[in-house]
């Protein structure tokens, strides 16, 4: 039994077969990349993994157990943690209750204390406050603490996302293309953090990605997905050699 | 209260109940439709304003019922004060309230598209009270009587059909028909539909983007100051008559999935409708109420309206 | 500029963010507890509804500034609070039972409100809980063996354990307890995991739901919350109005509350009480004008010689006595707040304040907002 698993993942819109029959493994710490061209249904992969996507068809599982049926809010408590594409932050909030909102599946105060802000509702906060400096201190976000994220430039938003993925406690990561937007000089520091939050923290990581020096440096396996189907999985090398791959981004 | 006398608000939604009596005959039943249909017909004209607006620049407005109102009183003004012809006040009307919709979108509404939607919102609210206002003072908040030319009745079968209530029918029909052949085979209002389906690509295409907005405005105040026109006969003109008519519209156009043209007019029927038969069948009170309950149960069962799409949001 | 050095979590967490700032909040609770003994009768009273009114910004604000869900229909949680309270009051139910009984009723409709509500965003949701406030105002006035129906309900003064508060000082504090506490409450909540679920749900549903927040549960709460609140509010709005009748709770007294928390500020809970002090003092302010203009004017006129500064005074007053002027000066202001200062008062407090700590370095790009073009950017 792998760490992760999808089991011939399927689903439609309206007639369109966005992810056909799509099947693969993650291993425990390891980074497991998914590329393709445009329209290639990466990113429905992952929304059908967070579960705001309700599957057609297959099955998930993860660490032992089958995930197909888990409501969305409860997946993150389960170790999934992920970041989007186009950035979902709370954009008139601040950083730092961006990143204490997802110690929001840790989270054992209820109501009624919390309105009366009883002293155990303190000292937890006072616990994901630890947490979170953890996070602020691994991507170097201290300098933007307690700015509203509207006033945040685009590349430090993005590594907010990632902080906010981390602050869960995640044993699995899903960043939806984590170079987007980046500057050659951010997306080298991305894949530092994403080899970091492998090797230090011990995550696993299943990413989505465009940019193949990216995939390259930090990637175990890689596979590729053409029309909602996966036409090869392998090593980053293996897959771009892949004469299918080929034929999918150049045409022909 | 401060927004508006609540008394008179009252009266408003309560003004023009029919008196039927409670055997439940076929004629009595055909009577209720005709009339359900003619105060639907006002209900989809104000929706379509809603709508029309709605579509084209993502705005809600909610001054609709008080364009209406305005409406009313400038076409009064012409035909009492002044002394014109019905015909040529219901024109000076539109028109006048029409260029009153462009200047509004103008001045105040260009300055906030982009902000959110609630204070958008709440922009025209401030806006419909000011209109109120501004009519109390210019007219008074006396009830008037706008003298038409349909005072007529014809008798068919034991149904009466008033010629009031028909003239909102046909008005209601040949301001669609007008809408619908302008939209479809004219190109600006061609060039409009696009802009509603995406306003950056018309904008490259060389569409005037921000004059097709104001027109928008236009044709929407102009159509609601028809409807007040058609209306009036039957309401009274007072500086009240928009608002319970742009509730219940503003209900017909949710009803029929907000965005959807044809759903804001059968919406504002099927209002009409449960409006007169309610208010014939059922206990005091559910007149005004069961437009309401009907909305309520719709949207829990279909929360995006009859004929509207769930929009959702893409990550 | 004060910079807090930081030395603790605690410090982000408590209440006054320092010294200074406790010291400030401490003088005005001295100010207002002091007010009543400089001030007539008259005013006293106004400013108690001041109090109310920012029960009922605090209740619309959690709902509207902080979750996001818009409501037209908060005049009618008010009114099943007022009837209520009222209700138990006349059958001899004593003054804290009633209220509690009011609030565990608002409660239990701000649920059921609430929970049609989970499926609907923006326009649906204004719609659905207008139709809310339509249907139950149509109840207070039927339902005539509880609500006595347009004949009215009279409230009596409130009695807390034999003491009564039958005069406008002590009904003041009556009144400014409960605000301070509601205040204090609300403030415990939005500092807690629940209250940044609902900033999380106002700003991305999706990526809340993805952080673990249940939409459902935490949409509800926040709808059963404000309804409690908004309770409340309505026990004591009864005893301040003294006599219920259904068309006190319209839709236009909904929208009034929508227009305190906007012209407040939306999104702080300093916005719903600058936004209380407006709604509520400003008919009073426009009843003085309605007699000082015309009075001082004519007095300038008869001083100068002028007869046109006269005439134009008596003119003013004449216009502010017509009918109805007042909703369109609300109006005029609404327009004008969400036009120049989409932030509200309180955001214009805080770039007053940052002008003034920062002189003169403040630039005026610090509070510019992002705005959304895109369709798509606005599906939240």
């Amino acid at each position: 039994m792998s760490f992760f698993s999808a089991d011939n993942l399927s689903i439609n819109f309206g007639g369109i077969k966005a992810v056909d029959g799509v099947s693969f493994d993650v291993e425990q710490g390891e980074v497991f990349t998914i590329i393709g061209p445009n329209g290639a249904g990466k990113t429905t992969i992952f929304n059908l993994v967070s579960r705001i996507y309700e599957p057609s068809g297959g099955k998930l599982a993860f660490a032992g157990r089958d995930i197909t049926n888990v409501p969305p809010h409860l997946i993150a408590a389960l170790g999934i943690a992920r970041t989007f594409q186009n950035i979902e932050l709370f954009e008139h909030a601040t950083l730092l209750q961006n990143l204490l909102l997802a110690r929001h599946a840790h989270k054992r105060s209820d109501f009624f204390s919390e309105l009366l802000f009883l002293p155990y509702v303190r000292r937890l906060e006072m616990e994901h406050r630890e947490a979170v400096e953890k996070a602020i201190d691994f991507l170097d976000l201290q300098q933007y603490r307690d700015s509203l994220i509207v006033n945040l430039p685009y590349g430090v938003r993005k590594v907010t996302e990632l902080a906010r993925a981390l602050c869960t406690d995640p044993k699995l990561l899903l960043l939806d293309e984590p170079s987007s937007g980046l500057n050659v000089e951010e997306t080298e520091d991305m894949a530092f953090w994403i080899q970091d939050i492998k090797n230090l923290l011990g995550i696993t990581v299943l990413m989505v990605e465009h940019d193949m020096s990216l995939v390259s440096a930090v990637s175990d396996r890689v596979m590729a997905l053409n029309y909602g189907r996966p036409i090869a999985t392998g090593t980053p090398a293996e897959v771009q050699a892949h004469p299918e791959v080929v034929r999918a981004y150049l045409g022909g | 209260m401060t927004l508006l006398n609540s008394r008179s608000y009252w009266q408003a939604t309560r003004g023009n109940r029919p008196h039927v009596c409670r055997g439940w005959k076929l004629v009595i039943f055909l009577q209720l439709t005709l009339n359900g249909l003619a105060v639907g017909c006002i209900y989809g004209l104000v929706a379509l304003g809603f709508v029309l607006i709605y579509k084209a620049t993502e705005l809600v407005n909610f001054a609709q019922g008080d364009l209406l109102m305005l409406g009313a009183f400038v076409c009064y003004m012409s035909v009492v004060w002044w002394g014109l012809d019905y015909w040529l006040g219901f024109l000076i009307a539109v028109v006048a309230v029409g260029a009153f919709g462009a200047l509004l979108d103008r001045v105040v509404l260009r300055q906030v598209i982009g902000q959110p939607q609630f204070a958008v919102v709440m922009l025209t609210i401030g806006l419909g009270a000011m209109f109120r206002t501004f009519a109390s003072v210019t007219w008074g908040s006396e009830i008037y009587t706008l003298p038409t030319p349909f005072g007529g009745v014809w008798t068919v079968g034991g149904v009466t059909l008033s010629h009031q209530y028909l003239s909102i029918v046909f008005g209601t029909l040949v301001l669609c028909g007008v809408l619908y052949a302008f939209f479809n085979h004219t190109r600006i209002g061609v060039a409009m539909q696009a802009t509603s389906q995406n306003q950056l690509a018309a904008y490259y295409m060389g569409i005037p983007v921000k004059l097709i907005f104001s027109l928008i405005w236009a044709i929407s105040a102009g159509v609601a100051a028809a409807a007040g026109i058609l209306l009036a006969p039957v309401t009274l003109i007072d500086i009240n008559m928009g608002l319970a008519v742009a509730l219940k519209a503003f209900a017909a156009a949710v009803l029929g999935g907000f965005g959807s043209i044809p759903g804001a007019l059968i919406g504002g029927i099927i209002i009409g409708l449960i409006e007169l038969y309610a208010g014939a069948t059922l206990p005091e009170g559910f007149k005004d109420t069961a437009p309401y309950i009907v909305l309520l149960l719709m949207l829990i069962v279909r929360p995006q309206g009859l004929f509207g799409s769930l929009a959702r949001k893409k990550v | 500029m004060r910079f807090p050095f930081k030395t603790s979590y605690n410090q982000d967490i408590r209440i006054f963010r320092d010294k200074v700032d406790a010291f400030w909040y401490g003088l005005l609770a001295v100010a207002v507890l002091v007010l009543p003994l400089l001030l007539d009768d008259y005013s006293v009273g106004e400013i108690s509804w001041v109090f109310i009114y920012g029960i009922c910004g605090v209740s619309l604000m959690v709902l509207v500034g902080y979750t996001g869900l818009v409501s037209l229909g908060h005049a009618a949680f008010l009114g099943i609070g007022a009837y209520a309270h009222a209700y138990f009051i006349m059958h001899g139910a004593p003054w804290i039972v009633a209220v509690v009984l009011a609030v565990v009723i608002t409660t239990a409709c701000g649920l059921i409100v609430g929970l049609p509500a989970l499926r609907m965003t923006g326009i649906y949701l204004a719609i659905a809980t207008l139709a809310f406030s339509v249907i139950i105002q149509e109840v207070f006035s039927r339902w005539e063996s509880v609500t006595h129906g347009f004949a009215g309900m009279k409230v009596d003064v409130p009695v807390i354990f034999g003491f009564a508060f039958d005069d406008g000082r002590s009904f003041y504090f009556l009144c400014l307890f409960f605000l301070v506490i509601v205040l204090w409450l609300t403030r415990n909540l939005l500092r807690a995991p629940t209250g940044r679920a609902w900033v999380a749900i106002r700003d991305s549903e999706i990526a809340a739901q993805s952080m673990g927040v249940n939409l459902a549960i935490y949409k509800s709460m926040a709808f059963a919350y404000s309804a409690a609140v908004m309770g409340l509010a309505g026990a004591l709005f009864a005893h301040k109005i003294g006599y219920l009748a259904p068309d006190i709770f319209t839709i236009l007294l909904s929208i009034q509350f929508l227009l305190l928390v906007i012209v407040g500020g939306l999104g702080s809970l300093h916005g719903a009480v600058f936004g209380a002090i407006f709604v509520a003092l400003l008919p009073p302010l426009i009843a003085i004008l309605r007699d000082g203009i015309p009075d001082s004017m004519n007095q300038l006129a008869a001083n100068t010689g002028l007869r046109v500064i006269g005439m134009l005074g008596t003119a003013i007053g004449e216009f502010l006595k017509k009918p109805g002027v007042e909703a369109g000066i609300f109006g005029l202001i609404l327009v004008l707040v969400i036009l120049l200062e989409p932030l509200g008062m309180y955001g214009r407090w805080l770039k007053i304040k940052l002008f003034f700590s920062t002189f003169p370095m403040y630039k005026a790009s610090t509070f510019k907002r992002q705005k959304t073009y895109m369709r798509s950017e606005r599906l939240r």
